[in-house]
């Protein structure tokens, strides 16, 4: 794009300035505080790029190569910064290709504004080029959809979709705009909103659960604290530290309430379920109080309901109403924001001392590191294990950069071994465990945070999903760092196979195109790793390197990611080999 | 323990609103059983009276995630002994059948039925009551020949003072003032 023209607007002396639909779509935004969209051009939304070109100064606009590289890279910024993310496709093939980035954000809670194009008002409905149904394709995937007909709409239902987007429990909204809306003029005039008759996005906080709620923490002699994204999302990380020293309660976090609370906090016992940690998955069974904060007993986290936390009763402090009751029972449900909820709770417990409880924890870190860290981050065998290579990393990067994951089992090892010192720094794909979503959710992660390191790690197969964004990285310059984890398998599939199906490997083993050839075409600087001693000094290069930069290893062919808690088997039954 | 439930939802009245509502049940494989949608009493919000059978614990569940819908205003589980309820049948007799003999004209008054239209070729009979109630004057008159026959969805009111959404709308409107 050239040097920013002259925006076409006049100020009217009434406060409204006429403008088109297309203008007041880019105002709109602006109006909310963007900087930055994601996008793609196409013809049904061709007058908002057309709009775009005015406003280049104020509104970055990053061309992906594919609308689910939009999506995700806009999910990327958004997790990073708390703030909402915002793409832009054009109709039918345009709004498709975003669906999957935008059920991914539905699943995980992210806020995302998503504006199509639609095509003109008078053919909606007749099978129009490149016409398709995305508020009704989109209505079960998004926290709300509208589509506009009319210009004069447009700023209410950008102010909508914000408030909604990221107030309460955050998702993703999507407003349709047809052409002639966006062609046509009319007097623009922006009123946020905050309040809608319809929607209470945060319950109002009942001092008797507070105080139901203490009672039980104060009795429990073997509590578990459940940190999920809630506690992100809400800013509440300083709350959930004070809380956590008051009570002296062991905290495990989901995966995608990784990195609310430092990873050498002393009360920090690790990762929950599938292939978390040992203890948190062990003691589950054992704990008598159950404490969720902000997370929704994901089947990925809890396995068989039926032998989930027999002995435990269980306080839940959600946001989302829905949540309570709907996997797991709620003998205590605290409604409300964590922001609120935390600090009214801590004030309430009495100060607490778990410090045998939390032994036992330590005494489970042992068995785990015994039986499975240690081999797999200083491994006996010749092939390298992800988690030597996620280990260097993390330390070369001082345990302080933002991790991106793609999904598998990478992303399993990566939230396993990689350590982090502040929160906002762990961007994946965990309730919809999209596939291909780690490179492009990276570049959003890097414009979002431009002053942190971003290293993303993806597997062979995930990466060659959304290979092409590598052109995005290329042409807008994100320097991020990419560890490609290569076992030349789709590991995870694998692993399933090699232990529930008599390792029959169908369809998992993939020969691979020369990834440093893929790269250099890129004109992305690159090395490849297969010894392991050239692995130090190759993530040092990484690090130290100022652009964008892949680091491709050549790992194990048949590595496992244990423990592992089988699909459908209780917590009690993880897995050590 | 699978029961019949009338689930009473308050809506804006906006377009795609019965399809939002709808997919909470497709995704949960819930069979509904009738679903009407009308105004309500209190102008601008429209009511959904949907008739499902499921469990307690499943149709809270259900209208929850109902409820979240950023549109939906509030969705209430209410079981047959807080309602009242009704449904209208219409049958389409041959009007021949009514002449011979008085067979038809008993059953129309035996159950309260009425009649509607009659011309040389048919006659159009009505009835409003519980479905048990219009599917037996179907099941009786079906011996002399219905050609057609429909039936609406369940309509109710609750045995409540006033409507049940009244209260939310109350705080509601508190919340407002409490912005500004």
């Amino acid at each position: 794009m050239e040097t920013q023209t002259q925006a076409k607007s006049q100020e009217k002396p009434t406060g409204t300035i006429r403008m088109t639909g297309a203008e007041a779509v880019v105002r709109s935004l602006l109006n909310e505080g963007t900087e930055i969209l994601f996008g793609y051009p196409g013809g049904a939304i061709m007058p908002v790029y057309d709009a775009l070109y005015s406003f280049q100064k104020e509104l970055h606009h990053v061309l992906a190569r594919h609308e689910q590289g939009a999506l995700h890279a806009a999910q990327g910024y958004a997790r990073v910064t708390g703030r909402v993310g915002v793409a832009i496709v054009t109709s039918g093939p345009g709004a498709t290709n975003a669906v999957t980035g935008i059920a991914d954000a539905m699943m995980d809670s992210t806020p995302l504004v998503v504006i199509s194009g639609q095509v003109g008002s008078a053919l909606l409905g007749s099978d129009a080029f490149q016409e398709t149904d995305v508020v009704g394709v989109t209505q079960p995937i998004t926290k709300w959809n509208f589509q506009v007909k009319k210009a004069e709409d447009i700023p209410y239902a950008i102010a909508r979709a914000f408030y909604i987007a990221r107030s309460g429990r955050p998702g993703p909204v999507l407003i349709d705009i047809t052409k002639d809306a966006q062609f046509a003029s009319f007097d623009y005039q922006y009123e946020p909103v905050r309040y809608i008759r319809s929607y209470r996005p945060t319950p109002k906080v009942d001092h008797e659960q507070i105080k139901a709620a203490a009672r039980l923490i104060n009795f429990a002699r073997k509590p578990l604290a459940l940190v999920g994204q809630g506690v992100i999302l809400g800013n509440a990380e300083q709350e959930l530290l004070d809380f956590l020293k008051k009570s002296g309660v062991p905290a495990a976090w989901t995966l995608l309430g990784l990195s609310a609370m430092p990873s050498d906090h002393p009360q920090n016992v690790g990762m929950l379920g599938m292939h978390g940690n040992y203890g948190p998955n062990i003691k589950t069974n054992e704990a008598d109080l159950i404490i969720a904060i902000g997370m929704r007993f994901d089947d990925r986290v809890t396995g068989d309901l039926k032998n989930y936390a027999t002995n435990a009763k269980v306080v839940h402090l959600e946001i989302d109403e829905a949540e309570i009751n709907k996997n797991v029972h709620a003998d205590v449900p605290v409604l409300g924001d964590v922001k609120q909820t935390l600090p009214l709770l801590t004030e309430t417990i009495s100060q607490g001392d778990h410090s045998a409880w939390m032994d036992e924890f330590r005494a489970c870190d042992r068995i785990e590191y015994d039986r499975i860290i240690r081999e797999e981050l200083a491994p006996s065998k010749k092939g390298m294990t992800m988690g030597e290579v996620i280990h260097k990393a993390s330390k070369a990067f001082n345990d302080d950069a933002i991790m991106v994951t793609d999904v598998g089992q990478h992303q399993m090892m990566a939230s396993r071994y990689f350590r982090f010192k502040q929160t906002r720094s762990v961007v994946t794909s965990g309730g919809l465990g999209t596939m291909g979503f780690g490179l492009p959710a990276a570049m959003g992660a890097k414009l979002g945070a431009p002053q942190r390191q971003v290293c993303l790690f993806v597997g062979d197969g995930g990466f060659q999903m959304t290979i092409q964004e590598l052109g995005t990285i290329f042409q807008s310059k994100i320097p991020v760092k990419i560890v490609l984890l290569n076992n030349n398998f789709l590991g995870m599939v694998r692993q399933w196979q090699e232990l529930f199906f008599d390792s029959r490997y169908a369809s998992t083993e993939l020969i691979n195109p020369d990834f440093q050839t893929i790269a250099k075409g890129y004109h992305i600087e690159t090395v490849k790793v297969t010894e392991r001693e050239d692995l130090d000094q190759a993530i040092a290069k990484m690090v130290a390197h100022e652009g964008a930069f892949l680091l491709e290893v050549v790992v194990e062919k048949e590595g496992n990611v244990f423990p592992m808690v089988p699909a459908g088997a209780s917590v009690s039954d993880i897995r050590l080999e | 323990m699978q029961q019949e439930f009338t689930l009473s939802i308050f809506s804006e009245n906006h377009v795609g609103l019965l399809n939002q509502i709808t997919t909470v049940f497709t995704r949960r494989n819930l069979n509904i059983e009738s679903l009407v949608t009308s105004e309500s009493a209190i102008a601008g919000i429209h009511k959904f009276t949907i008739v499902v059978f499921s469990s307690r614990e499943e149709i809270e569940k259900v209208a929850r995630q109902i409820e979240k819908r950023i549109d939906v205003i509030k969705a209430f589980v209410l079981t047959e002994d807080e309602i009242i309820h009704q449904e209208i049948a219409l049958y389409k007799v041959p009007t021949r059948t009514l002449l011979n003999g008085n067979e038809i004209e008993k059953l129309v008054r035996q159950y309260g039925a009425r009649i509607l239209e009659i011309t040389e070729e048919y006659t159009v009979i009505e009835k409003t009551g519980h479905h048990k109630e219009t599917q037996e004057l179907f099941d009786k008159m079906d011996q002399y020949g219905v050609v057609q026959f429909t039936r609406s969805g369940r309509i109710a009111v609750t045995k409540a003072k006033a409507e049940l959404l009244d209260n939310y709308l109350r705080k509601a409107e508190l919340d407002k003032q409490e912005l500004n």
